[in-house]
């Protein structure tokens, strides 16, 4: 793709409000009523597990559902609530790209264009431009079948971009390719979005590519928005159990807090690590990452289980007693065999606490 | 060589069922040719017979072109738009309208024909006009047409081309016309043969139907065989068959264009 610039700051997106925006397919309620502020610009990602109710709600937005009762959806204030998705100027990513197989790749790319009426000199020049922009010139005359995967999602992304659509839907848009295109392209997408400054909501079920997207985050889980932050917020202050596991890895150690610092549960070792707050039973969780390998005794001595090597990092699996193993990320550059004893420090910052589930 | 010795015996047994379909067919052409099928070659051969039947029966030939044309555009018009409605609508309702569709297929044609005189057999232009042969050959091949539409919007994604098409702007019909008909094609290819070849052939039903004014080239087949001599009628059959093979080539070659323009 051509040199993005992320720093450009054009807005060319509406913002998104909804209000009480409710789905029930067969007697079962797919969205719990869910207000939503999209601001201009910005990019949201919806993230959870299949079936939470992620691409219903992008569905919902797009106009190719109808919520259960009065819709209450704004672009820039305009209630586009009763409007079709034909007339509602939505860029729509499709998981399978919806691609028209009766026509090339530049006939995808500036049929929103024709439908327009663009006059055909401006639309080739037009559609000329966006595969430039995504790196297909050279395709322009190939059919659908006879491009990759990866070009195919381009021009979905290229075809939706054409329309200068007021907001911008993408339905796991890379979830058909595999795992190094994937990689590449959230990259891609990322930088072009924010060359476009379109308002963008786009569904994922993959931790990672939320957290390379996204402006910010929206998980869900059952049908409900549970915690809805920046991802660096979403990683480091997830509300609850869920979101904490869904966007990696979490530990867990149960243990009593007395004066203000932790003692573990689990057996012969006695952690001391400051926690603040009244005298409590509790479990306390930190990511793999919090943990620092201690020079001279650190508060939690653990036995090497495993160990993965990354590269930049190493995973330990580190036994503290049969019921309370951790997983744990140090530099790559010291080895660790296991049946090892070892001993770490935890971040006391990165320590997080979490009110028993309701 | 196990292996040979079987493709040599399907070999054989396909070449002798070909020719058993085939030797009627050659049999009924040489009879239209020979000057008397009872003396045999040595009487000769003559192009009189077809050039009698041409006299005579040349006017059934027009009119079953026109009835299989006619008939092809109404299944096209009423069976493709027809067919992606029900599999849209989908669930019980279009299972028991696809089933009442393809009930004139079980229904004996003289059946058919039957109640179609019943009901409309006082219109009287309408009775006496080609278009009731017409419009009982749609009922017999509209679901010819709407089985192959439907089997071929079963295997696309048709829901979400619909959709992708409907984000960049397009309206219902816009769609249709330019993301569903071309991926459909294959089967509406399929389904216009089925029709074409049906309406030509028919007899049954039309037989009904006709009255000595619109009279279609099976039924002229069945006069001449009953009242006319044997060389005549045969020579009628060469009639039919010099019409209807190249009709088949023809839509097979465009077919076969259009399908190599959509791939390329």
């Amino acid at each position: 793709m051509n040199s993005p610039n992320p720093t450009a700051a054009v807005r060319n997106g509406s913002s998104i409000t909804t209000r009480g925006l409710t789905k029930t397919f067969n007697g079962h309620r797919v969205l719990q009523p869910t207000d939503l502020e999209i601001a201009a610009g910005e990019i949201l990602v919806l993230l959870g597990p299949s079936g939470c109710g992620k691409t219903t709600l992008l569905r919902l937005i797009a106009g190719l559902e109808q919520s259960d009762g009065p819709d209450m959806i704004r672009f820039d204030g305009e209630d586009v609530s009763a409007v079709p998705i034909e007339k509602r100027d939505v860029g729509m990513v499709f998981q399978s790209y919806a691609l028209f197989p009766n026509m090339t790749v530049a006939e995808n790319v500036g049929y929103g264009l024709k439908i327009r009426k663009m006059p055909r000199a401006q639309r080739e020049e037009e559609t000329k431009r966006l595969l430039a922009l995504v790196g297909l010139e050279e395709y322009a005359g190939r059919r659908i079948s006879a491009v990759s995967g990866g070009q195919r999602q381009r021009t979905a992304l290229a075809r939706a971009l054409a329309i200068k659509p007021r907001v911008l839907l993408l339905d796991e848009p890379l979830a058909a390719l595999d795992a190094v295109l994937r990689e590449r392209l959230r990259v891609e997408i990322g930088l072009l979005l924010r060359e476009f400054g379109i308002t963008a909501v786009y569904v994922t079920h993959d931790q990672a590519e939320a957290m390379a997207i996204g402006d910010r985050i929206a998980v869900m889980q059952r049908g409900r928005i549970v915690q809805i932050d920046a991802p660096r917020e979403i990683y480091h202050r997830p509300i609850n159990d869920f979101v904490a596991d869904f966007v990696g890895t979490m530990n867990r150690v149960r243990g009593s807090v007395r004066a203000g610092a932790l003692i573990l549960d689990a057996g012969e070792t006695t952690a001391r690590i400051a926690v603040g707050g009244p005298d409590r039973e509790t479990t306390l969780c930190f990511r793999p990452e919090a943990a620092r390998l201690a020079v001279d005794g650190g508060a939690v001595r653990a036995r090497i289980r495993a160990t993965t090597f990354f590269g930049a990092t190493q995973r330990l699996v580190a036994e503290v007693s049969p019921e309370c193993q951790l997983q744990l990320d140090l530099p790559s550059n010291q080895s660790f065999v296991p049946g090892q004893i070892i001993s770490f420090d935890i971040d006391p910052a990165a320590i997080l606490e979490f009110k028993p589930e309701s | 060589m196990h292996r040979r010795w079987t493709s040599l015996a399907g070999i054989v047994v396909t070449a002798l069922l070909t020719l058993f379909l085939v030797i009627p067919v050659l049999l009924s052409v040489y009879a239209g040719l020979t000057v008397s099928y009872a003396r045999g070659m040595s009487a000769g051969f003559t192009l009189d017979w077809v050039r009698q039947v041409w006299e005579l029966y040349s006017e059934t030939v027009w009119r079953s072109l026109a009835v299989a044309l006619l008939t092809l555009m109404l299944t096209l018009l009423i069976g493709v738009p027809g067919a992606y409605a029900l599999v849209r609508r989908g669930g019980r309702f279009a299972r028991v309208v696809e089933e009442i569709v393809t009930l004139p297929v079980a229904v004996p044609g003289l059946a058919l024909a039957l109640a179609l005189i019943l009901s409309y057999g006082n219109l009287g232009i309408f009775r006496q006009s080609t278009l009731f042969v017409v419009v009982g050959h749609v009922l017999f091949t509209l679901p010819f047409m709407m089985r192959a539409v439907i089997a071929v919007l079963e295997t696309i994604d048709w829901r979400t081309l619909d959709e992708g098409a409907a984000s960049l702007g397009a309206p219902a019909w816009r769609r249709f016309i330019d993301v569903i008909l071309p991926n459909v094609r294959p089967g509406v290819v399929a389904g216009a043969l089925t029709v074409l070849t049906l309406s030509i052939g028919e007899f049954n039903l039309t037989w009904m139907l006709h009255t000595p004014m619109t009279k279609t080239l099976p039924v002229g087949l069945a006069d001449a065989y009953a009242s006319m001599r044997l060389e005549i009628a045969s020579a009628y059959t060469l009639v039919f068959l010099i019409m209807i093979i190249p009709l088949l080539i023809g839509i097979q070659l465009v077919a076969g264009l259009t399908e190599k323009r959509m791939t390329s």
